[in-house]
């Protein structure tokens, strides 16, 4: 049992379901569940992304595109459809990955600032769709999006929710743990590591990067949509420039190549503006700010840097 | 019979012929090696023999099947493994998952099954790690097997490079410069590494710049000079043949 | 017909003129530190905005132009010595981070300087439309597109007859070598961020007539720069040019014939099918691909 805990993979994850069930303790008012879901919705898209960024190696400032596209695609098939939401779910989750899918081959051949830039416009395209075509989407001012309901049941109130995007998150990590300790995830991590000696290992390059872009793909869309049904309203803010940068910006703060660590970093900035909300006009700055010096100071991300820190102290 | 039959092999680099018309045979089971002074183009041979560089002209056939043109992974798949002199190790990883991905063509597994880590799934990853551990012991580094690569000595983590060559299970291991860097013991331990896999059925290229080593453990010798092939044979008629002597000589004689 | 394309080729080549200075600065940095500066579009910004506050002040055009170029050359400055110059050897994705948060602070800052609204500048000379072809242009237009070309002889000029200018391009080709013969690449990169931000802010200056500025105006034009820099070929000043005017009137053309609702669009979905099909730009010479 204690052998099976010190393993980082599963002690890890257990560390994780302790924190979600303790964490309800320490919230004390319904703001604080608010701001608990949303980071674990965050954290689901991290820990997808983190799959692409932090162990393919592959940069994506576009997946609040597929954010978007969860999002939108359940509160269009939900509420001008007619469609129960867990079907609107899926098939918008399908969309996302099959656009993943065909983007990603001609995407995913090219490399740093190539691939950067074309993630980035390819986000941007599906924003500029999302806020243009308002007579389904509701245009710049957004969309009201139903109540999720499964088997007659309707998820309401920021406890209900609380537990379910716990579970999900629990289920997102499980799964990307499994994955990178799987044959297909030392390929995705063999590619990062050294792109021609995994070729010469039998790796097809294309075929392991686009896994990764569909699986983060897939992992934001599930997000996105689950997004939707709880705040009940989504703009196209969610689906923006902007907003893909924060998440990147969490993966690689919390930690690449670090499951737990995109956990963290979409707690601390998800959390951290709430913080900043106190500074009122200075918040951006103040934002601005953090992310250039997380940058400069700890260039390699919390947790890794904590571990090294820790492993040092050990010694 | 011959496993590898190397036709007109020719690379330019923007007009320079890196490799002009290198023909040759590799037969089943045996150790070829490839030599030349600097600059011959061996390197270069080694990476058209795996498809990391496209061929200008020629054809590569292995085990009777045309690869010319096909990407590294295709060539992976065909039975072709390889050792880099530059290591390119995976530094993100420890050495048993270097290895692991060495057998990556023997360890597909259904995604859905390993992210859901269906039943079968854990036992399968078990019997790759035994694997794993048995080449890192084969090599000589098993102590090694959970370290990070990025934090293991030079001389293992060449040994490294050939445990994760041969987790391919490949009928043809290409090996270059397998000595380089290392120091007369550990230049022992790859001789007699070499002798073992040979003897285990393995065929092997070998590109050395260590003639002892060569010498000792080739069953037959190709010669390159600026890209052309000099001369072959086996290790005493290269070791005779004048044109070999000049071209060495030749060449120290120039960088003296 | 003809007169409402020379109408849209007019626009076109204005706005392609301002996203050629955007790009024009985007190559500058990127040819001597390889950083792609998500924050190029806030020069722009404070470019205009500084512009507009002092003229509002009652200082006189041409003085309050020299000074805008001055401060944002000197916000490039200070980018570069406290940011960039500390993450020295960082990875791609964390530079372009460092660059957001550059972008973001300043956007902050602006918006505590001046205020959330948007701003006009009084055109240079007047605002009495010139016929042209049956079609019409500004007054400021004429302007843009004049200092625009005067920009790119100076900056070409300053590149091929300058010793900091050659310094600068011997940099971006080989750093070490560069360093080698006694050129400092420290002060290369300072001044390539001091030139870059000069150049925006002029492209902010020029436009802020027309387009009107505020806060926030920077990100759109940033990321059309961009664009316009990979259409060109990323680190070409030429192709920055060329893929800047492209950009501009092949967006005008969509807007007028295709969709005016879809006018942002037009500019990626160019970029995207420019990095599919030719990744090294449409103007610039293919180099080889190394392993």
């Amino acid at each position: 049992m204690l052998a099976w805990l010190a393993r980082a993979r599963t002690g890890g994850l257990a560390a994780l379901v302790a924190a979600i069930v303790l964490l309800p303790l320490a919230l004390t008012n319904n703001y604080h569940y608010e701001v608990a879901i949303v980071v674990g919705l965050n954290a689901i898209v991290c820990v997808g992304l983190n799959l692409l960024i932090g162990y393919a190696g592959q940069i994506s400032l576009g997946h609040a595109g597929f954010y978007g596209l969860g999002a939108y695609g359940s509160a269009i098939l939900t509420a001008r459809y007619g469609w129960p939401p867990a079907a609107a779910l899926a098939a918008s989750t399908a969309g996302a990955a099959a656009l993943a899918y065909l983007v990603g081959r001609p995407i995913l051949k090219l490399r740093g600032h190539y691939l950067a830039m074309a993630t980035l416009g390819m986000g941007i395209i599906i924003s500029i769709v999302i806020a243009t075509e308002d007579r389904i989407t509701g245009g710049p001012d957004g969309m009201a999006v139903a109540p999720f309901t499964l088997l007659g049941y309707t998820l309401a109130g920021e406890r209900t929710w609380y537990w379910v995007v716990g579970a999900a998150l629990a289920l997102a990590v499980w799964l990307a743990l499994n994955l990178i300790d799987s044959p297909a995830g030392r390929a995705l991590r063999a590619l990062h590591g050294s792109e021609v000696a995994a070729q010469v290992a039998g790796v097809d390059p294309g075929r392991y990067k686009v896994l990764a872009f569909v699986i983060s793909a897939v992992f934001a869309a599930v997000a996105g949509s689950l997004t939707a049904h709880y705040a009940g309203f989504i703009t196209p803010a969610k689906a923006s420039f902007l907003h893909s940068i924060e998440l990147v910006t969490m993966v690689v703060l919390g930690g690449m190549a670090s499951t737990f660590g995109a956990v963290i970093g979409a707690a601390v900035l998800t959390t951290l503006p709430q913080v900043l909300t106190l500074l009122k006009d200075y918040e951006m700055m103040v934002f601005g700010a953090v992310l250039m010096l997380s940058m400069i100071f700890l260039p390699r991300g919390l947790v890794p840097t904590l571990a090294a820190a820790l492993a040092r102290r050990r010694r | 019979m011959s496993l590898l039959a190397v036709e007109g092999l020719a690379k330019e680099f923007g007009g320079l012929k890196a490799v002009d018309g290198v023909s040759f045979d590799v037969r089943p089971g045996s150790v070829h090696s490839i030599i030349g002074p600097n600059g011959a183009g061996k390197t270069t041979l080694l990476n058209l023999l795996n498809g990391i560089y496209v061929p200008s002209a020629g054809r590569i056939v292995f085990d009777g099947r045309d690869l010319t043109g096909a990407a590294p992974h295709r060539f992976a798949a065909a039975g072709i493994a390889r050792t880099f002199q530059n290591l390119q190790i995976f530094f993100n990883m420890t050495a048993l998952e270097n290895v692991l991905v060495g057998g990556h063509l023997h360890a597909r597994a259904p995604l859905a099954a390993a992210m859901l880590r269906l039943p079968g799934r854990a036992e399968a990853e078990r019997g790759y790690r035994v694997q794993a551990l048995e080449l890192l012991r084969f090599v000589g580094i098993e102590e090694y097997a959970t370290a990070p690569a990025d934090a293991m000595p030079y001389g293992a983590l060449k040994r490294l490079e050939i445990a994760r060559a041969l987790a391919a299970l490949a009928g043809l291991v290409l090996l270059d410069e397998p000595a380089a860097g290392l120091n007369p013991t550990e230049t022992a331990a790859i001789d007699e590494l070499i002798k073992r896999l040979s003897a285990g059925g393995v065929t092997v290229i070998l590109v050395e710049h260590n003639m002892r080593l060569v010498m000792g453990v080739s069953d037959h010798i190709v010669v390159l000079d600026y890209g052309k092939k000099l001369t072959e044979g086996t290790a005493e008629e290269v070791r005779n043949d004048p044109r070999v002597i000049e071209a060495y000589l030749g060449a120290a004689a120039a960088e003296a | 017909m003809g007169a409402q394309l020379t109408q849209y080729l007019l626009t076109g080549v204005t706005i392609g003129a301002i996203y050629a200075l955007v790009a024009l600065g985007f190559s500058i940095i990127y040819n001597a530190s390889h950083v792609i500066n998500f924050a190029q579009g806030e020069f722009v910004m404070i470019g205009g905005m500084t512009t507009v506050s002092l003229v509002d002040g009652g200082v006189p055009l041409p003085l309050a132009i020299a000074a805008a170029v001055l401060v944002a050359a000197a916000v490039g400055l200070a980018l570069e010595k406290l940011a960039i110059e500390r993450a020295r050897g960082a990875s791609v994705v964390t530079l372009i981070i460092i660059t957001i948060g550059a972008s973001i602070f300043l956007r902050g800052l602006a918006q505590l300087v001046w205020d959330k609204n948007f701003h006009a500048l009084r055109p240079f000379t007047g605002d009495t439309p010139i016929a042209v072809l049956g079609a019409t242009i500004l007054p400021q237009s004429l302007w843009v597109i004049g200092v625009t070309i005067a920009i790119v002889a100076a900056l070409g000029w300053f590149f091929a007859r300058t010793l900091a200018g050659k310094a600068m391009l011997a940099a971006s080709h080989n750093r070490l070598a560069a360093e080698l013969v006694g050129i400092r690449v420290r002060h290369v990169l300072l001044l390539a961020f001091g030139l870059s931000a000069a150049v925006g802010a002029m492209a902010g200056i020029l436009t802020a007539p027309i387009t009107l500025t505020s806060y926030d105006v920077g990100l759109m034009l940033a990321l059309k720069g961009f664009a316009a820099a990979i259409l060109g070929g990323l680190g070409s000043g030429a192709g920055a040019v060329v893929g800047g005017l492209t950009l501009g009137i092949l967006e005008s053309l969509g807007a007028g014939f295709i969709s005016s609702a879809y006018k942002d669009v037009f500019a990626f979905v160019i970029m995207l099918a420019v990095l599919f099909f030719r990744p090294s730009g449409l103007f610039a010479a293919r180099s080889a691909e190394r392993v």
